[in-house]
């Protein structure tokens, strides 16, 4: 990523024009400042690899660093021990994650095309319907008491029902993004006898990839970075999901030092580099499908929001 | 639905009968009826649950506990509480809304300047990874750079600063978390804009001999107001919900800070862990959403009058 000798080439469309020097430098700047904030959105996370990766003397020793005097695989080893509740923790943030997304998508798609549908004459009273709920909510306490009544307490489903299972914005973008496709393809495949259901899953469908991967991403980060349903709904450490876990880890680890604070400080597990270590793996799939994601991300959200 | 009532041919305007309307569409609302149960479920059903907040509210007889009238309401806004809570969220809301225009707008300008597709590319997609990442993550890494025995910030400097019982950093500490995970994300929709930009008037602009500078002021932000208004205007209207998920990750039950960064949405989870009062909670749960549904609804409002073309409803 050498700045300076992307600089030089970067005029396209003014390409026969010759630049002043300030306009150079300013390129360069340009280029540096990019460059940086980019460097820094990244590098706490570099940290946050390097440390998992470190001995807990080092830590103890020099604290947070991206050179550690010594690397251990220690705190993977203590992660997938025999009594580590991490493997749980993932299956559980894994299984949810997995089944609210399908389940979530294939709601807002309906919901969606049907907004968008012209022959679909209450779609306005039903956009107004679903609108209504993005402007007021009534909050914490309903929520929590209509959870209860529906049962999603301490299970699976807690985790994936309650919230995180629909959301208008998404089914906004869906409906955005099908109006601009041609209502004839519609019209079309109805003369040649396809049912309403033929139109929306064999034709419509295919063609919504972009926005279908956009919500569909929406969906999976916010199942698999919520932790509001596991602190409000879940008492069972078995239903834990790893976020849920890391934030545990975390109030444990603060309220054992703080009792410990007359006492000198040992290198008791758990520890600075099995916390980091929690928190890679916790991102790991983030981080292996990100290139992917962020690609239809962008795409989706530009032409589902803006275009609307 | 603004655009669908346009688009509605003069046909469609004459009355049917309901019962005929839903049969012979009946596969087309099939489709909806899921997402039409589930709103109806968590949204509409919490609605006679805001009784709680008049009632002294008893776990046997729920719904139906006796009436307390505005016994609540009043316990609330007497306590020092209501004050900090309300100026918390709006002064933090204010900060990031600010602030994060600002960036955003700034860094989609500078984004647009960059004519190498392929450091592009790579750079605006590092910006967009801390969007993707947990608070609860961010507060592990928050710890990793500002704890004061191993912390990196410390460390570099060789000095002992206890930043997690010094209320005063906290401001610009929550400023730059908020700054640094969310902008290459909001980024998206001004560049977006940017992109629409006419290619003719910057070419103009040059061969009249326009600088960079120039072309920025004269040609970029001009024609960047609109959506700079509209998003701006959609955050006023949730200026009063603040990030629990930030806040609540980050902050913890850390009393010290809490006078400076405990906001409504913490406070009413708290109230409703803590004192296990579901209607002193409920109380103030109502009150932040009566004030913010004011608030969003006059932006929407002011959005759909104004920038017809900008409103996603």
């Amino acid at each position: 990523m050498s700045d300076t000798a992307m600089s030089v080439k970067s005029p396209t469309a003014q390409n026969k024009i010759k630049h002043s020097v300030g306009e150079n430098i300013g390129t360069f700047f340009i280029y540096l400042v990019v460059f940086l904030f980019a460097l820094i959105c990244v590098l706490p996370f570099v940290l946050v690899i390097i440390v998992s990766f470190s001995t807990e003397r080092s830590i103890t020793l020099n604290g947070y660093s991206f050179f550690p005097q010594e690397w251990s695989l220690g705190a993977y080893k203590m992660l997938f021990m025999q009594n580590s509740s991490v493997p749980r923790a993932y299956y559980v943030t894994g299984l949810s994650t997995v089944v609210g997304t399908v389940i979530a998508s294939m709601i807002t798609f309906g919901a969606g095309y049907t907004l968008a549908s012209r022959s679909c004459r209450y779609r306005n009273g039903l956009s107004l319907y679903f609108y209504i709920t993005m402007v007021f909510s009534t909050g914490l306490v309903p929520w929590y008491m209509v959870c209860k009544v529906l049962g999603c307490y301490d299970n699976i489903w807690a985790l994936i029902v309650p919230s995180l299972m629909f959301s208008p914005f998404n089914m906004f973008l869906v409906r955005n993004f099908v109006r601009g496709i041609p209502a004839e393809l519609n019209e079309s495949a109805k003369i040649d006898g396809a049912g309403e259901m033929t139109i929306a899953f064999r034709i419509y469908f295919p063609l919504c990839t972009p926005v279908l991967a956009t919500i569909a991403l929406f969906y999976a980060i916010g199942y698999w970075n919520n932790y509001f349903n596991a602190v409000m709904l879940i008492d069972d450490q078995e239903y834990y999901t790893l976020q849920m876990l890391l934030f545990k880890i975390q109030s444990e680890i603060t309220s054992l030092s703080r009792l410990a604070a007359g006492a000198q400080h040992t290198s008791s597990p758990p520890n600075e580099s099995f916390k980091m270590a929690t928190s890679v793996v916790t991102m790991g799939p983030i981080i292996i499908l990100y290139p992917f994601l962020q690609k239809y991300f962008v795409k989706g959200m530009v032409v589902g929001a803006v275009k609307g | 639905m603004r655009s669908s009532a346009a688009t509605a041919a003069p046909t469609e305007k004459k009355r049917v009968n309901p019962f005929v309307e839903l049969w012979r569409n009946k596969f087309l609302y099939l489709l909806a009826v899921p997402a039409i149960v589930y709103t109806f479920i968590f949204s509409y059903l919490t609605l006679p649950y805001i009784a709680i907040a008049f009632e002294k509210y008893n776990f046997r007889t729920g719904l139906f506990s006796p009436f307390s009238g505005l016994a609540n309401f009043r316990y609330f806004f007497a306590s020092s509480w209501a004050w900090t809570v309300t100026r918390n969220t709006l002064v933090i809301n204010v900060l990031f809304l600010i602030a994060g225009t600002i960036c955003s707008v700034l860094l989609a300008i500078i984004l647009n300047e960059v004519k190498a597709k392929k450091f592009l590319k790579v750079s605006q997609s590092m910006m967009l990874f801390p969007y993707f990442i947990s608070w609860v993550i961010v507060s592990y890494m928050l710890q990793g750079i500002l704890g004061t025995e191993t912390g990196l910030i410390n460390n570099m400097l060789g000095m002992r600063i206890n930043f997690y019982s010094t209320p005063s950093y906290w401001y610009p500490i929550l400023l730059i978390l908020n700054i640094w995970k969310n902008t290459g994300y909001n980024t998206i929709v001004y560049l977006a804009a940017i992109t629409g930009i006419d290619e003719g008037l910057y070419e103009a602009a040059y061969i009249d001999g326009a600088s960079r500078f120039k072309r920025i002021i004269h040609i970029t932000l001009p024609l960047l107001m609109p959506t700079i208004c509209i998003m701006t205007l959609m955050s006023v209207g949730r200026i009063f919900y603040g990030d629990f998920g930030m806040l609540y990750a980050i902050i913890r039950d850390n009393g010290t800070l809490m006078p400076i960064a405990e906001v409504i949405d913490t406070y009413v989870f708290r109230t409703f862990k803590n004192t296990g009062d579901p209607s002193l909670s409920m109380a103030i749960g109502l009150y932040q959403s009566v004030v913010g549904f004011i608030l969003v609804f006059t932006a929407n409002w002011i959005v759909r009058r104004n920038f017809p073309e900008g409103a996603l409803f």
